[in-house]
């Protein structure tokens, strides 16, 4: 599979969004080369503004300006974005209802060589906590390319992690994102595994080494977080009896959180997650990382074995 | 009660006088007391340092509409020391954003006065405050966007001296300096107590007027219980080019009220009903 740039495909949609729309305004906290957003502050610098190393003053600015009716998208890497501007974008951005897009790329492990502190591990959480907030994980760049536009235009808050590293292509143009709505993209019978971001070409090529062993997995992409969409986790739940999640993230808080929540309070089946286990990260290359954290096929295949352990008990 | 047709706030610099200034302060404070002993609770020493000057702005400076709170020529007014909102309520009920029993709503469940303010459950509130230092970087991000639709709205706001130890504060206080922000006048609500007591005392957040004055803007010290200081600052700023303009009120906390003046007791507590109407009286209730 082709790999690809999912924050290039946001900068990319920026500028379009720029050209469409006059209200679309951009903000970055000096890394404006590394989130894409360049790309838009070349294109219409009067709507960019660069905000200095100083991310809870960006996000407050943002929730302002989103008063006098532009549409801010606001980009920053995923831990400072969401960690250290934490508290603004709950008091300024999520409680009021503000219409900020907050767009963070460098989430998750895959940062690579500049280690824990800059690998976001929690961010999903972080954002999934503040009420009004949507959290959506895409997983290729035809995907970043249609979240963006959808959040541009659908009124109030939104977090979406993006990383550093490319990713394989899954997609194609007969994708259609839907915010809320998981996708099936592989049907099964024995146990499901739901995903995002990275984690679904890695559960894709997790379904092809299971079939070959005999054990069929309903493979389901799940890119937004909250609200989660829990009529397919329970319906795919009730076929297959139990539940893989994996993500590039902490297992406390993320999607991993979110399915077991879904399912102790609808559907209860065995129920495995495979993330980061409550540790940081540490350096090394984005992919070497991956494997290192078990975050990859095999991580996946060794979970999904567990589970129909359980399953079968 | 002194009363103006929405009309009336339609337009800058209004012809008003300190004495008629003096006795709409004065109902406020009082608001500001029955407001918060009624559900024994909030912030009253702050709200009665900043009502002085949040009257002035309403009655006097601000362009704005009671009857729409949402048109679009109005001046903005940011309270980002959103503890002191019964002031501001008191103001935006008197000047016709809402009817005066609303009041009674402050702090209680089901009303449409939060204990901070929130922008969507009263009208005429810009922006949702409460946890400090974050309200000037919200009005920091309404004046540029203003400048970016050529508006010639200003964008007023208030922050406290505790609440200037927040490092946001001073990103935000950075970040209008750097875009050359003349349609923001912040003002700083110089009563000098915080809770834990004096501003010196638990963290220091002076010489403030060299601070701002060094992150390039104008700033103006003046006696925030002095109308025709504040009306002259206000109006100072309105001719400052380039720069946003700081505002150092030196104001006294529970002004109005001798037994409340200056004490940091009374920074997050009520009224008992007995010490009210004292208090009443001394703002000259007939009780």
């Amino acid at each position: 599979m082709e790999k690809v740039s999912l924050r290039d495909a946001y900068g990319e949609t920026l500028v379009e969004l720029g050209k469409e729309d006059d209200r679309i305004v951009v903000f970055d906290a000096d890394l404006s080369g590394s989130t894409k957003t360049a790309k838009f502050a070349k294109a219409f610098p009067e709507r960019f503004f660069n905000m200095g190393i100083a991310e809870t003053d960006m996000m407050n600015v943002a929730a302002g300006m989103a008063t006098t009716g532009k549409i801010p998208f606001v980009s920053t890497f995923a831990i400072f974005g969401t960690g250290r501007a934490w508290e603004a974008v709950r008091q300024t951005i999520c409680y009021p209802n503000l219409s900020v897009k907050i767009v963070c790329t460098h989430g998750g492990i895959t940062v690579g060589e500049d280690g824990a502190s800059h690998q976001a591990l929690e961010d999903v959480a972080n954002m999934r906590n503040i009420p009004n907030m949507r959290v959506i994980v895409p997983a290729d760049d035809v995907e970043t390319r249609q979240v963006i536009r959808k959040i541009a235009y659908t009124e109030g808050p939104f977090y979406v992690r993006l990383t550093r590293e490319k990713f394989p292509r899954i997609f194609d143009e007969n994708y259609k994102f839907e915010i809320g709505k998981g996708h099936v993209l592989r049907e099964g019978e024995d146990v499901t595994v739901i995903s995002n971001g990275v984690m679904t070409s890695f559960a894709l090529y997790a379904a092809d080494i299971l079939e070959r062993e005999g054990i069929s997995i309903e493979v389901i992409h799940m890119p937004t977080v909250k609200p989660i969409d829990t009529e397919l986790i329970v319906k795919s739940a009730s076929k297959t009896g139990a539940v893989v999640t994996a993500e590039e993230h902490s297992i406390i808080g993320g999607l991993g959180s979110a399915v077991a929540e879904v399912l102790v309070e609808n559907y209860p089946v065995p129920m495995e997650r495979l993330g980061t286990p409550d540790v940081f990260g540490r350096s090394g290359k984005g992919w070497e990382l991956l494997h290192y954290f078990k975050l990859d096929e095999k991580g996946i295949v060794e979970k999904v074995k567990k589970v129909l352990e359980r399953k079968e008990r | 009660m002194i009363t103006f047709e929405p009309s009336f706030f339609t337009e800058r610099n209004r012809d008003i006088d300190d004495v008629t200034l003096r006795a709409i302060a004065r109902e406020v404070r009082k608001d500001i007391l029955k407001m918060t002993s009624e559900v024994q609770s909030g912030h009253p020493g702050g709200a009665m340092s900043a009502t002085d000057i949040i009257v002035t702005l309403y009655y006097y400076k601000m362009r704005h509409n009671p009857e729409n709170p949402k048109w679009e020529k109005r001046d903005r007014f940011v309270l980002s020391k959103g503890h002191v909102c019964p002031a501001l309520y008191s103001v935006l009920a008197r000047t016709g954003y809402f009817p005066l029993e609303k009041l009674h709503e402050f702090r209680k469940i089901d009303g449409s006065l939060q204990g901070h303010p929130d922008m969507k459950k009263t009208p005429g509130i810009e922006i949702s405050t409460g946890s400090l230092g974050h309200g000037i970087g919200a009005a920091v991000g309404m004046a540029m966007g203003l400048k970016l639709d050529k508006s010639d709205s200003k964008v007023y706001c208030m922050i406290g001296d505790g609440e200037a130890q927040e490092g946001s504060v001073w990103e935000a206080s950075m970040a209008a300096s750097h875009y050359n922000l003349d349609n923001l006048v912040v003002i700083l609500d110089n009563n000098n107590l915080q809770i834990d007591g004096p501003v010196d005392e638990v963290m220091s957040i002076y010489p403030a007027m060299e601070k701002w004055k060094a992150f390039g803007w104008h700033v103006i010290e003046i006696n925030g219980h002095d109308f025709k200081e504040i009306r002259e600052a206000l109006d100072e700023a309105d001719r400052v080019r380039y720069k946003p303009t700081m505002i150092v009120a030196k104001t006294v906390k529970g002004k109005g009220v001798s037994f409340m003046e200056n004490r940091a007791e009374w920074h997050g507590k009520a009224l008992p009903p007995e010490l009210l109407k004292e208090a009443l009286k001394e703002l000259g209730e007939l009780v």
